[in-house]
């Protein structure tokens, strides 16, 4: 039975704020390859499955990253060194976070651990 | 295929008789159904059969996901109250309900107010363990412990004891670790010896928490990384029940005096460990829904071992 909190995403007004904020999607670094996305397209996680896809993601400093859950079953994205936590998200919850220094960043999802995935963040080479 | 049926109303076999070995194609799972253990049967047999008198029956429900409305099911609330309403009509009154978690499907204070009230609607006391579900609040369990968990230790463990038998209530979907399981923890698994240290060995034991304390199948998670710490604290018991969720299907075994038994759902099924890309929730056909959920009735008769244990869909 829907209650009052399960409307549907696309009537809530914060999400359709998520989706219109700019994300600055720097030239891609080593390991993925610059034809895959342009400097304006949004750096998307994709949870179908139980799986986070890509599971490794390669970025350049400064790009926002966004996780969107497909799936019937709420997940949350969840760094292993704690930088930073998403809230629980149900089917179609968006969750951003922008990596700034560089490094390997191990993260999971806390409903189902065995649910895994990394961003690299890697400074361009030119 | 989870689900076989038996033709024998429960504890008419002989705990030696013969075991019956089902494999699922292409996993290498392999699991045993044998005589004198947890069997499932139909309602109408459920109901029929003739069973000699138990002195002593509760019941076990799990992950009924109040609040869920996908595809899988859209009236998880709806399910739940057929399940009631099945429980209120049993021949005989159980003393208990066991709720092994997942009552709600986000936490959200009208899910835990609806489930809340649906199963007020049994007529008897009920007993809980949190499921990863139930934990989701900004206060992460607050909620949970508020309203199922009151006079609980940690995030909600606890033991009692009924007509001679020791219940013990644990708590394993919090602080998961990447990569992992279920998770007890150290302070719950210290509480947990000192719970049972002065026990008899011949007192009969039912441990019950959400998600599976054996290992049902890793690459999905079903499986509790510290479960052999509980299953190593209970060796010197003779009888020993484990009853869990989590995972929306009935999937039994036994080793020595241990019964693990998981329970179906109230609200969807989950596929068989291997048969689908993912655990989500399982779209079946119209009509099929009620036949892959149920309840579980677990009759006690003093004197004989183990605990008898009866599934029930609620339709077919
Ligand atoms: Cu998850």
């Amino acid at each position: 039975m829907p209650s009052p909190h399960t409307l549907p995403r696309r009537f809530r007004p914060w999400l359709v704020a998520a989706v219109s904020v700019p994300i600055l999607a720097l030239a891609a670094g080593r390991g993925a390859p610059a034809s895959e996305r342009t400097g304006t397209d949004p750096v998307i996680i994709r949870i179908d499955n139980f799986t986070f896809g890509p599971e490794t993601l390669t970025v350049a400093p400064g790009t926002t990253v966004t996780w969107v859950n497909g799936d019937d079953i709420p997940h949350t994205v969840v760094a292993q060194n704690k930088l930073f936590r998403s809230r629980t998200l149900d089917t179609d919850d968006r969750y951003s976070f922008t990596f700034e220094a560089p490094g390997e960043y191990a993260y999971f999802c806390s409903l189902h651990p065995h649910m895994t995935g990394t961003v690299v963040v890697r400074r361009p080479t030119n | 295929m989870q689900d076989p049926e038996s033709h024998h109303p429960p504890g008419t076999l002989s705990r030696r008789g013969a075991l019956e070995c089902m494999t699922w194609a292409g996993t290498g799972l392999l699991w045993s159904l044998g005589g004198g253990l947890p069997r499932a049967v139909g309602l109408t047999r459920a109901l029929a059969a003739e069973e000699p008198p138990a002195p002593f029956t509760f019941l076990q429900i799990s992950d009924s996901h109040v609040g869920f409305n996908k595809p899988a099911n859209p009236d998880a609330s709806g399910t739940l109250r057929e399940a009631v309403a099945m429980i209120r009509q049993l021949p005989e009154k159980p003393a208990f309900i066991i709720h092994t978690g997942d009552i709600s499907h986000l936490s959200k204070e009208q899910e835990f107010d609806d489930a809340d009230q649906i199963l007020r609607d049994t007529g008897v006391p009920l007993f809980f363990v949190p499921g990863e579900h139930d934990l989701l609040d900004d206060d992460q369990g607050r909620s949970y412990r508020d309203r199922f968990g009151r006079g609980t230790r940690g995030a909600g463990w606890y033991s009692f004891d009924r007509e001679g038998v020791h219940f013990i209530g644990l708590v394993n979907v919090v602080d998961l670790k990447a990569g992992g399981l279920g998770n007890l923890g150290t302070d719950q698994l210290a509480w947990l010896e000192r719970d049972v240290a002065g026990l008899s060995a011949s007192t009969p034991v039912v441990v019950f928490a959400h998600i599976p304390l054996w290992t049902v199948y890793p690459e999905w998670g079903w499986g509790t990384q510290d479960g052999a710490r509980v299953l190593a604290c209970l060796r010197r018991f003779g009888s020993v029940t484990v009853l869990n969720g989590h995972i929306h299907q009935i999937i039994q075994k036994v080793e020595g005096n241990v019964s693990f038994h998981t329970a179906r759902s109230t609200a969807f099924p989950q596929p068989a460990p291997g048969t689908a890309s993912s655990p989500g929730p399982m779209k079946v056909p119209a009509g099929e829904l009620r036949k892959v959920l149920g309840i579980t009735r677990l009759n006690l008769i003093h004197g004989r071992e183990p605990l008898a244990i009866i599934d029930t869909p609620l339709a077919g």
